[in-house]
């Protein structure tokens, strides 16, 4: 045993007993243990919240972005991501509490007034959310495989962490996934920060100086592209991000769990400071692609790995496997956690409307290890098509952003049929763009290159859009008179 | 004053790609491209921590 494997135990080991002691002295009925009762402050709340945003993703798939693609990385840190979330979050958390909302699914149900709706909405919440645990547990495998120096089994690990993860989610709930954040983050905030000044350092003798040879070495690597990469693209990815991020079922519900709507607030504005630790990695991307040359295709994800292997002694690769396994476990927990909320909650209830609630929270808890085992089953079975499923996964959750804002408007003019019909084309359209490998550069080759670089999910949701609009003009009739039903009888009886 | 504090801070973010899309000069060591799109991170930030103090305020109000 060496101190690298050493060290990724304890952490292991640290992060479980957090996760069950979280539910010491409160007892766990259903919305105590899916939103901790709604009083969560400013603090956990961006423990929270964050502790899902950064996930393996940062770790492996940012760094390994900075390798491959070079300067149009910056998109993983647009600050439009939050200016979202600080105007629609509030009315979503307000509309929630009233109405004793859950999830996000709920939500429609209750503002559509209708529970087809509501199961749609659930149906693509968890066929998005499957994907991305998936890609977590495979982020998992290589990085406890990296870190071990190849001496833990993948399969044997990543059997390990989930079994964490299952029984602490199980039994601590959101509480288990709020106390191992906060273990995460603080590790992650280390680790980053100090690979992304050392190693430049170390290599170069600055920052400055490493990105100077960068440019030297390879001209315009660290600009956005005339084509491509272009600023066009850039944009309408920034776009997809900002409006989808929020669309996840788990950041959704997460938000519910807020104390009141200045933590919500509160939390947006910090966030991008946050972000500064992406920085960090591009810094050690960047490192990697001139000491590190010639990773290829999946391999450039190993570039953290590789260049940390490369400059330091084993109990320091150790920490850095301990902070991206703990990257990759605790997003996973949340995202388990809201799967299976969803699951009874908003698909087996719509189904059978006759369960109790006490029926409901059992159903839950059995939901959690199901989810677990079907993320690993395709994580084993699943093939390498992984990253392609979570960008189709991130454009299908960004469908329902058109009807959830129109839905905060004083008077809607969506109908539930418009909602549904703009929801459903906006999937089919991603799922036949990624599906038939086709981007805006295929289907329209003499476009002029702006229109080309288009991200599909922002063309997906304006046809979305068109559609829901056209669809709710024809059908709206309907709408109207059950909206206007309270109002009116309000003047009756005054 | 809330909408013209995030427009403030969204135009210039994004508008001004084309002009800032440029590695000189160096400003703490970054690219000018990298630094412009930190920068805004704090700035975003500020801009909505100063959005969200009036906010709490309008609300005691009430």
């Amino acid at each position: 045993m060496n101190s690298s494997i050493l060290i990724i135990t304890i952490t292991l080991a640290l992060a479980f007993y957090l996760g069950i002691r979280a539910k010491k002295g409160r007892e766990m009925k259903l919305d105590q243990w899916a939103v901790g009762g709604r009083n969560f402050g400013s603090l956990i709340m961006f423990v929270l919240m964050a502790g899902e945003m950064f996930s393996t993703f940062v770790f492996l798939g940012a760094s390994g972005a900075a390798y491959r693609m070079g300067g149009p990385t910056i998109y993983i840190f647009c600050a439009l991501t939050y200016i979202v979330p600080f105007w629609i979050l509030p009315p979503i958390w307000r509309y929630a509490k009233k109405h004793n909302v859950l999830t996000q699914s709920d939500f429609f149900t209750k503002k559509y007034n209708s529970k087809s709706l509501g199961l749609l909405v659930a149906v693509i919440g968890v066929l998005s959310m499957i994907p991305y645990i998936v890609l977590q547990l495979k982020g998992f495998q290589i990085i406890v495989s990296e870190a071990s120096y190849g001496l833990i089994p993948p399969t044997v690990a990543v059997w390990i962490g989930m079994l964490c993860v299952t029984v602490f989610v199980y039994v601590s709930g959101i509480h288990g996934s709020a106390w191992t954040a906060v273990l995460k983050d603080i590790l992650i905030l280390i680790v980053i920060v100090f690979l992304g000044i050392y190693l430049p350092i170390h290599y170069f003798g600055g920052i400055q100086p490493m990105f100077e040879t960068l440019e030297a070495t390879k001209p315009g690597f660290l600009l956005l592209p005339d084509e491509g990469l272009s600023i066009s693209w850039y944009v309408s990815l920034c776009l997809t991000i900002a409006l989808g991020q929020y669309m996840w079922p788990h950041c959704f519900g997460a938000s519910l769990s807020s104390q009141n709507e200045s933590a919500l607030r509160k939390n947006s504005a910090i966030l991008p400071l946050y972000q500064i630790i992406l920085v960090f990695i591009l810094f050690i991307g960047f490192t990697a692609v001139l000491q590190i040359p010639n990773l290829q295709g999946g391999d450039t994800d190993l570039a953290l790995f590789k260049i940390a292997k490369d400059a330091f002694p084993p109990w320091i690769v150790g920490v850095v496997g301990a902070a991206g396994m703990l990257a990759a476990l605790v997003p996973c927990s949340m995202l388990i956690l809201t799967a299976a909320t969803i699951l009874s909650k908003n698909i087996y209830k719509a189904v059978k409307p006759d369960t109790s609630n006490e029926q409901l929270a059992k159903l839950t808890r059995i939901f959690v290890p199901i989810v677990s085992l079907v993320s690993l089953i395709f994580t084993f079975y699943g093939g390498n098509t992984m990253i392609a499923l979570l960008t189709m996964a991130y454009s299908f959750v960004l469908q329902l952003f058109p009807p959830l804002v129109f839905s905060l408007l004083q008077r809607n003019p969506v109908s539930k049929a418009g909602a549904s019909a703009g929801m459903i084309l906006g999937v089919v359209l991603v799922a036949y763009f990624t599906l038939a490998e086709a981007t805006m550069a295929t289907l329209f080759p003499n476009a002029p290159h702006f229109i080309q670089d288009l991200d599909i999910g922002i063309v997906a949701i304006t046809f979305n859009l068109i559609v829901m609009l056209a669809v709710s003009a024809f059908t709206r009739k309907n709408q109207q008179t059950i909206l206007e039903e309270e109002p009116v009888k309000r003047i009756i009886t005054s | 004053m809330k909408k013209i504090i995030v427009l403030l801070s969204v135009i210039p973010a994004i508008g001004s790609l084309s002009v800032v899309n440029r590695v000189e000069p160096y400003i703490f060591g970054l690219p000018f491209i990298i630094f412009w799109s930190t920068a805004w991170l704090i700035l975003t930030s500020i801009c909505l921590y100063i959005s969200s103090v009036i906010c709490d305020r309008k609300e005691e109000n009430k």
